[in-house]
C-alpha cells in the first residue's frame, strides 16, 4: 500500500445473500483529498462506505484504512479505528431525544474524560464552524433539513477525525443549503487536515469542490479523473451523467418484457 | 404436501428466531457492565418504564382489589367466613394477580414503548450512527432499558399488590363492614413471607426478565420501516402476554406443589 493513500480497496466483492453488489472493485483515496464516488442509485456506493467503516464484511478482497485491514480487525480494534472516522448519514441520523448541543457533545462525553466546561467550548466551536452556534439549544425535530445536515456534520467532526465519510450529503436540499454544505465539506477537510470520501449523485455540486471522482456502475469503477478530466471526458457513462441525459449506458427502463408483448397478453397472468 | 412444507418452514423459522434471541440475550448480558458502571443510564430507564407506569399500575391494583373485596365477601359470607376476606384478597394478589396483571400492564405500557423507541432508532439509522461513533448500541441503548425493566417489574408488582389490598380493605371493611381487626390479623397470620410473598417476588422478577427481553429484542430486530416497527410493537404485546401466562403456570406448579 502506498503511504500516500489513506484508504485502499482491493479486488473487493460483496453480495447481499445471492444478490451481487460489488464486483472486483479497486480504488484508492489519497490522504488530504476530497474524493467523490458517483453513480446511479443502487450501484453499491453506500455499501462501499459501510465496507470502509467495517459495518459490512466483504465476500472477497480487502479494505485497508490507514494501514489496517478493516475486515480482519477485532471488535475493539474496529471501534478504535472508528473513533478516528466521522460519518454523515443520508438523513442525518441525529439522536432525536437529545438537543443539538448534546448530539455534538455525544462522542466527547462517551470517549473522553474532558471536563464539561471544555466540552461546552469545543461543541460551540464545532457548531460555530457550521454556522449553528445559535441553534445549540434546539431539539432535532425543530431543525430544517439543511440545518439537521449541518448539525450532523458538526457531530461527525466532533473528535477531529482523520477520515470523514458522507452518504449523499446533498440529497433533498434547496440550492442555498446545497452550496453551503458543499463549501463546508471542502473547508472542514482542509482545516482539519482530514481526508474526505463523499458518496453522491450530485455531479454539478461535486465538480466544484472535489479533487478526484470515481464513477461506479454495476459494482465496478467505470471511469475516474479530476473534475477537469471528467468535464472533458468522452466516456459515454460519464457523458450521460454530467449532462443528465435520460437514456444512455444507464437505461431509463428497469429490465422488463417488451412492452408490446406485455400489453398483448403474454405477461397478463402475472397481474391477475 | 404444501401445507406440511409450510408448517415445517414456520417451525424452522420460529426455532431460528428463538436461537437468534438467545444469542442476543447472551450478547446483552456480556455488554451489561456499562448499565451498572454508569448507573444514571439505567436509572433514567427505571424512571421512564417504572416510574411512569406507576399511575396505571396503582389505579388498576386498586380496582382489582375492590372487585376482589366484593366478590370475595359475596362468596365467603355464604359460608359464614367473611372474616377471612383479608386472607383471600392478600393471597390472590400476592401469589397471582399482583405479578401477572402488573406484568401484563407493564408489557403493554412500558414494553411496547421500549420496542417502539428502539425500532424507530433503528429505522432512522440512529443505532448505526452510534455504532459508527464507536459506541456499542447494545451496551448504550439496549442493556440499560433491559435492566431498567427487570428492576422496575418486582417493585411495580409489589405496589400493585399493596394498592390491591388497600382496595379490598376499602370495600370489605369500610363499605361492607367486615371486622377491621379480623381482616388484618387473619391476613397477617396466614400470609407467609417465604412461601407467598417471596414466590410473588420471584415470579415478577422472572416476568420482568421475559417482558424486557422480548421488548428490547423485538425493537432491535424490527424491520426498519413504519410497518416493521408497528408489527414489532404488536409482537411485544402478544408474545409478552403469552410468555407471562405460560411462565406463570410453570412457576406456580413448582412453587405451590404441596398446596
Amino acid at each position: 500500500m502506498s503511504a500516500d493513500n489513506l484508504v485502499e480497496i482491493r479486488n473487493l466483492d460483496f453480495a447481499y445473500e445471492d444478490r451481487p453488489i460489488l464486483d472486483g472493485i479497486s480504488l484508492a483515496i489519497p490522504r488530504g483529498k476530497v474524493v467523490a464516488i458517483m453513480g446511479g442509485s443502487g450501484c453499491g456506493k453506500t455499501t462501499l462506505l459501510r465496507l470502509i467503516g467495517g459495518q459490512l464484511r466483504p465476500t472477497r478482497g480487502d479494505v485497508v484504512v490507514d494501514g489496517q485491514s478493516v475486515p480482519s480487525l477485532k471488535d475493539d480494534e474496529l471501534y478504535a479505528l472508528r473513533r478516528r472516522m466521522g460519518m454523515l448519514f443520508q438523513f442525518g441520523a441525529l439522536f432525536t431525544d437529545i438537543s443539538v448541543f448534546d448530539n455534538v457533545a455525544y462522542q466527547m462525553r462517551e470517549h473522553t474524560d474532558l471536563p464539561e466546561e471544555l466540552i461546552r467550548d469545543m461543541v460551540l466551536l464545532k457548531l460555530n464552524a457550521v454556522g449553528l452556534r445559535g441553534a445549540h439549544h434546539l431539539m432535532p425535530a425543530e431543525l430544517s433539513g439543511g440545518m439537521a445536515r449541518r448539525v450532523a456534520l458538526a457531530r461527525a467532526i466532533a473528535l477531529d477525525p482523520m477520515l470523514i465519510m458522507y452518504d449523499e450529503p446533498f440529497a433533498g436540499l434547496d440550492p442555498i443549503s446545497l452550496g453551503v454544505i458543499g463549501q463546508l465539506i471542502r473547508q472542514l477537510n482542509d482545516a482539519l487536515g482530514a481526508t474526505t470520501i463523499m458518496v453522491t449523485h450530485d455531479i454539478q455540486e461535486s465538480l466544484l469542490i472535489v479533487d478526484f471522482i470515481y464513477f461506479m456502475s454495476e459494482g465496478k469503477v467505470v471511469a475516474l479523473g479530476t473534475p477537469d478530466e471528467i468535464r472533458a471526458s468522452r466516456h459515454p457513462f460519464v457523458h450521460q451523467f454530467v449532462f443528465a441525459e435520460a437514456d444512455g449506458p444507464v437505461p431509463f427502463h428497469y429490465p422488463a418484457e417488451p412492452l408490446a408483448r406485455e400489453l398483448l397478453g403474454a405477461g397478463r397472468s402475472e397481474f391477475s | 404436501m404444501t401445507a406440511i412444507a409450510g408448517l415445517g418452514h414456520r417451525v424452522n423459522d420460529a426455532l431460528q428466531r428463538l436461537g437468534f434471541a438467545s444469542r442476543f440475550f447472551l450478547v446483552l448480558l456480556r455488554h451489561s457492565g456499562q448499565s451498572f458502571r454508569r448507573l444514571h443510564l439505567t436509572v433514567r430507564e427505571i424512571y421512564f418504564s417504572g416510574f411512569q407506569s406507576l399511575l396505571i399500575i396503582m389505579v388498576s391494583g386498586l380496582f382489582i382489589g375492590m372487585v376482589l373485596g366484593m366478590q370475595g365477601y359475596e362468596t365467603l359470607q355464604r359460608y359464614g367466613s367473611a372474616d377471612a376476606l383479608g386472607i383471600l384478597v392478600a393471597l390472590s394478589l400476592v401469589r397471582e394477580l399482583g405479578p401477572v396483571v402488573a406484568a401484563l400492564l407493564f408489557a403493554s405500557r412500558a414494553g411496547s414503548s421500549i420496542t417502539a423507541e428502539i425500532g424507530l432508532m433503528k429505522a432512522t439509522e440512529q443505532l448505526t450512527a452510534m455504532d459508527m461513533m464507536a459506541v456499542n448500541p447494545i451496551a448504550r441503548v439496549v442493556a440499560p432499558r433491559f435492566w431498567g425493566g427487570v428492576i422496575s417489574m418486582p417493585l411495580l408488582a409489589a405496589l400493585f399488590s399493596a394498592t390491591g389490598v388497600f382496595g379490598g380493605y376499602l370495600i370489605g371493611v369500610v363499605f361492607i363492614g367486615v371486622d377491621d381487626g379480623a381482616f388484618w390479623s387473619q391476613m397477617q397470620a396466614s400470609v407467609d413471607f417465604r412461601y407467598d410473598i417471596w414466590s410473588g417476588i420471584v415470579k415478577s422478577f422472572v416476568f420482568g426478565i421475559a417482558v424486557s427481553l422480548i421488548a428490547v429484542f423485538e425493537g432491535y430486530d424490527a424491520q426498519p420501516t413504519a410497518e416493521g416497527v408497528s408489527s414489532s410493537i404488536k409482537g411485544t404485546v402478544v408474545k409478552s402476554a403469552l410468555a407471562i401466562l405460560a411462565l406463570d403456570f410453570v412457576l406456580t406448579s413448582f412453587m405451590f406443589r404441596e398446596a
